[in-house]
């Protein structure tokens, strides 16, 4: 049987699985949303924004193992759409977007919301695909959703100009992919393997550091019987957080510029490292001669090669999918005679305890003030640390990572290579599409939630009972931390004058607004938001407006030139 | 340290411009780069040179096989190759410089392929250095034009680049 363009596309989606496809109608895409509008299995949810779109198909795909999917129109649409493309490029979430485009015809007469997609996405996308001929079109779209989720995932864009859409074809789903210049790596070297087991072994301060990769992979029990085996300590990265139960006592909490003391000197005094899908970012080990001078040995298991030895060199290198590797290594380490050198191991974990001693995240509380930390801290104890959480970006996320301790993968949702402001809400809304009956807090401050406010609109439409957190300050508080250290504390336009009522913006958008200005408020709020199991509602924490996020590694530093709280 | 990389990628719009914008994203030099089509016509071999430390070398080497269109990657200068590139000159040959042009091209065994009253076309190929050399043994001032491929290369002997 002949099908046009656009019924093959949703044919496709059928075919995948994908239960939501999240988007914004235009001309280029109108024969798609007729035919979406022709039949149930596939659901469509109008954003209010197309970056929202993006983010939202985001958050599904990072607290599922699933593929997100967006839909935009041409031009205006596939440019809206580009920030959240980007952001889930760099933490290489899979997704497919698929945007429309003018009709073949037209394409490169500047026509009415003409943009080249494929150009403009390129540097920011796993792949992309302009589908010229619409008998290309089905096994481009089983392409696309294969390239999205193997290897390392990302985001791969299809853009269907007009016409291919409007034009049949006889339709085949292929049941199998071939691209023979694309052969993820998904078995380790045995060999190396080996060698990774016996510097394990011979570790006298074995450290193991895992990031997004951990997740991705669905790797987190594999890796915390790794942990345990080696009797390592182990730190997660910002976006590796709930890869180890930070609640265990071999978690030495997130790592980097924000990183507890006993993570980052655990990093900077082993002498094993093993770094589990992580790829030594800025942000992570900060200035890389300073890291470099001290020698430690390195295991880098990730399934992008390119990831290894990038910023830092190492002595073993695993490519491979992370649970398959850390599996075999497990098998060989089981297998093996020799146990860890457990006096060695004694004198270190007493090293990180005294570390520990620190006590990098401690703050004072204050009768007057809501301290932000505080709310976090709260939101851990009613949610009983079982909430997802998607957050927005800046201080608050920090705070967020710190304090709420995620035990389980999947459940931290954050934008943590772009740094995108906007990210918090929309993606907390893919999040609640996918697990309807969990309980989803997105926290964020007054900057960033206004980036993506009109989404309280859609939260409306589809009844997604979020619980926003919003530390209020008053400041684009990151921005102001960095003014305060390292500008003279010249607030450049970083003080927020004029905000809105957010218990009426909230009111007006149909949802509950709560104003919480005292610190013995702060719990009965949260109580009283929790329990509204079927409302959103958004909580207006007035806090502290000059609190900084501790302990700080200044950009360019090493990750043992910590700024404590009490240093100051 | 300068490195010809050769590779071979799926003849498909858009494909030049995933490398190029690679190197331009990541701040790789690039001192030239050539494409065209292969004997498969779905295939375009590219040669390009480079420079840079080690380490940068073994990232282009890696993000250059991470491109979905690319199928294979060949570093040349990781063992015997051989590297051509053919540049044409047009010249002022007039009086006695159309003498001298003319030795000097036969001496770098060029071939004269345009002729008019005042000018000459040379063509020549070799290795980059010998093209340079050409044009420092001419006069300057008699250059009118040049215009060069950038190097192609392939391995030596049983070194093969294909899928």
């Amino acid at each position: 049987m002949e099908l046009t363009g656009a019924e093959i596309t949703i044919r496709c989606l059928q075919e995948e699985g994908v239960e939501y496809v999240f988007g914004y109608p235009g001309g280029a895409v109108l024969f798609i949303y007729d035919e979406l509008f022709k039949q149930e299995t596939v659901k469509h949810v109008l954003v209010r924004h197309e970056q929202a779109a993006v983010h939202a198909a985001d958050g599904y795909a990072r607290s599922t193992d699933k593929v997100g999917v967006a839909l935009v129109t041409s031009g205006p649409g596939v440019t809206n759409a580009v920030t959240g493309i980007a952001t889930a490029y760099m933490d290489s979430i899979p997704m497919v977007v698929i945007s429309g485009q003018v009709p073949t015809s037209f394409i490169g007469e500047d026509a009415f919301q003409e943009v080249d997609a494929v150009g403009i996405t390129r540097p920011c996308v796993k792949h992309n695909f302009l589908v010229k001929d619409v008998k290309d079109l089905a096994s481009t779209l089983k392409k696309a959703f294969y390239l999205a989720k193997s290897g390392r995932p990302g985001p791969v864009l299809v853009d269907i100009p007009k016409d291919v859409s409007n034009t049949k074809t006889a339709f085949e789903y292929p049941s199998t992919v071939n691209i023979r210049s694309y052969h993820p790596q998904v078995a380790g070297d045995a060999n190396l393997i080996k060698q990774a087991a016996q510097m394990l072994l011979e570790a006298k301060r074995p450290m193991v550091y895992a990031g997004g990769g951990v997740i991705l992979s669905d790797a987190a029990k594999q890796l915390t019987d790794l942990v345990r085996l080696i009797d390592a300590p182990c730190t997660n990265t910002l976006m590796g957080l709930g890869g180890y139960p930070a609640s265990d006592k071999q978690f030495v909490g997130m790592l980097g510029m924000h990183g507890t003391y006993e993570a980052n000197m655990g990093m900077q005094n082993c002498d094993v490292l093993l770094a589990v899908g992580a790829r030594f970012d800025d942000r992570v080990i900060g200035n890389v001669a300073h890291f470099n001078s001290v020698p430690r040995k390195i295991i880098h298991l990730d399934i992008d090669p390119a990831s290894i030895s990038k910023r830092v060199k190492v002595d073993v290198p695993l490519v491979g999918d992370v649970a398959n590797v850390l599996g075999e290594l497990i098998k060989v380490l089981k297998s093996s005679k020799q146990k860890p050198d457990a006096a060695a191991h004694k004198d270190w974990w007493k090293q990180i305890d005294e570390w520990r001693g620190a006590n990098s995240l401690v703050y004072k509380n204050s009768s007057e003030l809501i301290k932000p930390q505080f709310v976090i801290e709260t939101l851990h104890k009613i949610t009983r640390g079982d909430a997802y959480v998607a957050s927005d970006v800046g201080q608050h996320q920090m705070w967020a990572a710190q304090y709420y301790k995620f035990d389980q993968p999947r459940r931290w949702i954050n934008s943590g290579g772009l740094g995108t402001m906007g990210f918090g809400l929309p993606a907390a809304m893919g999040v609640q599409l996918a697990h309807p009956d969990a309980t989803v807090a997105c926290v964020t401050g007054e900057g960033s939630i206004q980036m993506n406010i009109q989404e309280l609109s859609t939260c409306k439409q589809f009844n997604l009972p979020i619980k926003i957190i919003a530390l209020n300050n008053r400041y684009l508080g990151m921005v102001r931390q960095w003014q305060e250290f390292f500008h003279g504390n010249r607030y450049s336009q970083s003080y927020m004058d004029a905000l809105p009522d957010f218990v009426k913006v909230a009111e007006a958008y149909g949802h509950v607004g709560i104003l919480v200005e005292k610190p013995s408020d702060v719990e009965g709020a949260l109580q009283e938001a929790f329990a509204r199991k079927d409302e959103l509602v958004f909580l207006d924490f007035r806090t502290d407006s000059t609190e900084n996020v501790y302990p700080m590694v200044p950009g360019g530093r090493g990750l043992s030139e910590v700024i404590l709280a009490e240093d100051l | 340290m300068r490195h010809i990389i050769s590779l071979l990628m799926a003849n498909e719009a858009g494909a030049l411009s995933r490398v190029s914008g690679l190197f331009s994203a990541r701040g790789y030099n690039i001192e030239s780069l050539t494409v065209a089509p292969t004997e498969d016509a779905t295939l375009s071999r590219m040669t390009i040179v480079t420079s840079g430390s080690d380490e940068v070398i073994e990232q282009i080497n890696k993000q250059l096989n991470k491109l979905v269109d690319v199928v294979s990657v060949m570093d040349l200068s990781d063992g015997d190759h051989i590297e051509r590139e053919l540049m044409l000159v047009k010249v002022r040959a007039e009086g006695a410089d159309r003498e001298e042009l003319k030795r000097m091209s036969d001496i770098f065994r060029g071939r004269v392929i345009d002729v008019s009253d005042k000018t000459y076309t040379i063509e020549l190929t070799g290795a980059g250095s010998k093209l340079d050399s050409f044009l420092q043994a001419i006069d300057r001032k008699l250059i009118l034009e040049t215009v060069r491929t950038g190097a192609s290369g392939i391995g030596r002997g049983e070194r093969i680049l294909k899928i």
